[in-house]
């Protein structure tokens, strides 16, 4: 049933957002792409399959895959502890969980350099364990980890908060163990909205610069993101280059998107919500 | 905000007294590594070498330059940002239209596209190579390398902001009330300030709030069209990094303290707005579905 609009202003507001958001998004991207499109396919192809690109996407994949894995557990038993359990300080480690979004890229970088540079207070320690962090691709790993860390915390813990107790409890009634219960009741329903964090966590972790640069290190083949080498190529005024490697990322960024928007739409469908 | 129940309730799963310490310990001691730990190193850097140096730092011109064009990019871009906002959320949830989903994926876009390449995107539409370089540049307009580069490219970055709160809120208040204080003649702006307004007033602010840090803290994006030309187009993150690699640790970590209380004060605010309702449906459902 469709009732005839009477609202005024859609010609005003509709306009006002198809002209900003084609001017401030679609715009540059499209123009990014353009220019990366003019260099032709042998040359497109032999810029983002150099060696030292292809080492790029290697260390940047690894590492944000390794970054997402341990904020997936991280992440997880930080929004169970939160939601399900009662201890003093809850509210606050609540709220520290956004700091990552709030603290600017590049003073998380300093930040976490100066913590796990060879003096530094966790740095020294894990020196004399053998375990070098700063300006290795475990360095590039710890700063990702920081950037998406609140992505899955947040998804996960509405479905968490939302969980009904019921379910456990019928669980319970059949005589099923916490373990069992957790991994045949309760993951299962989390399960999308774990999902839908960790592609949020991958896809920031893939774009991540500020944070990154001043703790990795930074040298190509082994520690030099794909967002670096855009940089990089940029200074060095090879303009075709940084189009072609940026729209790599680009292109990235949308298949992630994609699957983000697929995964929470499929969250929705099995969850039980008007 | 669930009402606890009077009566006590069975243990739930993960409920052991064990379990429940140990998980409980282990969290928070990783939240104290990764989350406290760089905010207490960031004081403890900006006053390693004595309040003098700090203060220095702080009232250095540099410096004090490099904070006027942080504000001034935030004075510019949160309206802008805002009233786009206001507008994309008024056309997506009081009309239907067609491609309305579309819409919506392409306005969080800035939140999945890393920072650097959007920096990229915009040399090729206002660099000399890009697509009104030559135009521009024939009337001497610097856009890039210059502080309107620094203002845009941080709208690009924080564009989602306003809109991503206040569009799942005002769709799940429907259209009713504004339905009917235009058949009472209210005009459209009069229906927006008096019947929308006081029921999304904590979410936009929440989402103003959002934006003007972000906005603030932009580091990449901002890194590329900046051209980084010191007391002229640095903004503080800028200036940060510039100290950092000049070996002004100190320095570096003082100008970060900034923007770190900045951070604090954001949470905080966060918190005291959730507590007023701000940011809750947007946590319980995706918008996009929502409206499909």
């Amino acid at each position: 049933m469709r009732r005839r609009n009477v609202l005024p202003g859609l010609p005003l507001s509709l306009g006002v957002t198809l002209f900003y958001v084609g001017l401030i998004v679609v715009l540059p991207l499209v123009a990014l792409v353009f220019k990366a499109a003019s260099l032709g396919p042998a040359d497109y192809w032999q810029i983002v399959s150099s060696p030292r690109a292809v080492a790029s996407y290697r260390v940047t994949v690894l590492s944000a895959l390794g970054a997402t894995i341990f904020n997936l557990f991280f992440g997880l038993s930080l929004a169970w502890v939160i939601t399900r359990y009662r201890f003093p300080g809850r509210r606050i480690v609540d709220a520290v969980v956004d700091l990552p979004f709030a603290l600017p890229t590049a003073v998380a970088g300093i930040a976490l350099t100066a913590l796990f540079a060879n003096n530094g207070w966790f740095g020294s320690v894990l020196e004399s364990w053998g375990i070098k962090v700063a300006y290795t691709p475990l360095g590039i790993m710890i700063a990702m980890c920081f950037t998406s860390l609140p992505f899955i915390v947040r998804t996960v813990q509405p479905v968490l908060e939302d969980l009904d107790p019921a379910l456990e409890e019928a669980a319970q009634s059949l005589g099923g163990s916490d373990w069992t219960i957790f991994r045949k009741v309760i993951l299962p329903l989390l399960t999308p909205a774990l999902l839908a964090g960790v592609s949020l966590s991958f896809a920031r972790c893939l774009g991540e610069f500020g944070a990154i640069i001043f703790i990795a290190g930074n040298q190509p083949m082994s520690t030099e993101i794909t967002a670096l080498l855009i940089f990089i190529r940029l200074e060095e005024y090879d303009y075709q280059a940084a189009a072609a490697i940026a729209s790599v990322l680009l292109l990235t960024a949308f298949f992630m998107l994609g699957i983000t928007n697929w995964l929470q739409a499929r969250a929705l469908r099995y969850t039980v919500k008007g | 905000m669930s009402t606890l129940p009077t009566r006590k309730k069975p243990p739930r799963v993960g409920d052991n007294p064990i379990f429940r310490r140990t998980l409980i310990g282990i969290v928070l001691v990783l939240v104290a590594f990764v989350i406290v730990a760089p905010l207490i190193i960031i004081g403890v850097e900006a006053f390693s070498k004595g309040w003098v140096v700090y203060r220095d730092t702080i009232i250095h011109p540099d410096t004090l330059h490099a904070i006027g064009l942080t504000v001034l990019a935030a004075l510019i871009a949160v309206p802008v940002n805002t009233a786009f906002g206001i507008a994309a959320a008024w056309a997506i949830t009081k009309f239907d239209f067609w491609g309305k989903r579309f819409l919506l994926v392409v306005i969080e876009i800035p939140f999945s596209v890393s920072p650097i390449v959007a920096g990229v995107a915009y040399l090729f539409v206002y660099g000399l190579q890009g697509l009104f370089g030559p135009l521009l540049d024939a009337y001497d307009i610097k856009i890039l390398f210059a502080v309107p580069g620094i203002i845009i490219a941080s709208m690009f970055v924080t564009a989602p902001f306003v809109a991503r709160e206040l569009i799942p809120l005002m769709q799940a208040q429907g259209r009713d009330l504004e339905e009917a204080a235009t058949s009472l003649g209210a005009s459209g702006f009069r229906t927006f300030l008096s019947v929308t307004l006081p029921n999304v007033k904590w979410a936009l602010l929440y989402g103003v709030i959002l934006c003007n840090a972000r906005v603030m803290g932009e580091f990449g994006a901002v890194s590329v069209v900046s051209g980084n030309i010191r007391g002229q187009t640095n903004t503080l993150p800028l200036h940060i990094e510039l100290l950092y690699h000049d070996y002004q640790a100190a320095g570096a970590f003082a100008s970060a303290s900034i923007l770190a209380t900045i951070a604090v004060f954001t949470i905080i605010a966060k918190v005291l707005l959730e507590r007023q309702g701000a940011g809750r449906v947007r946590k319980t459902a995706n918008p996009a579905e929502k409206i499909a």
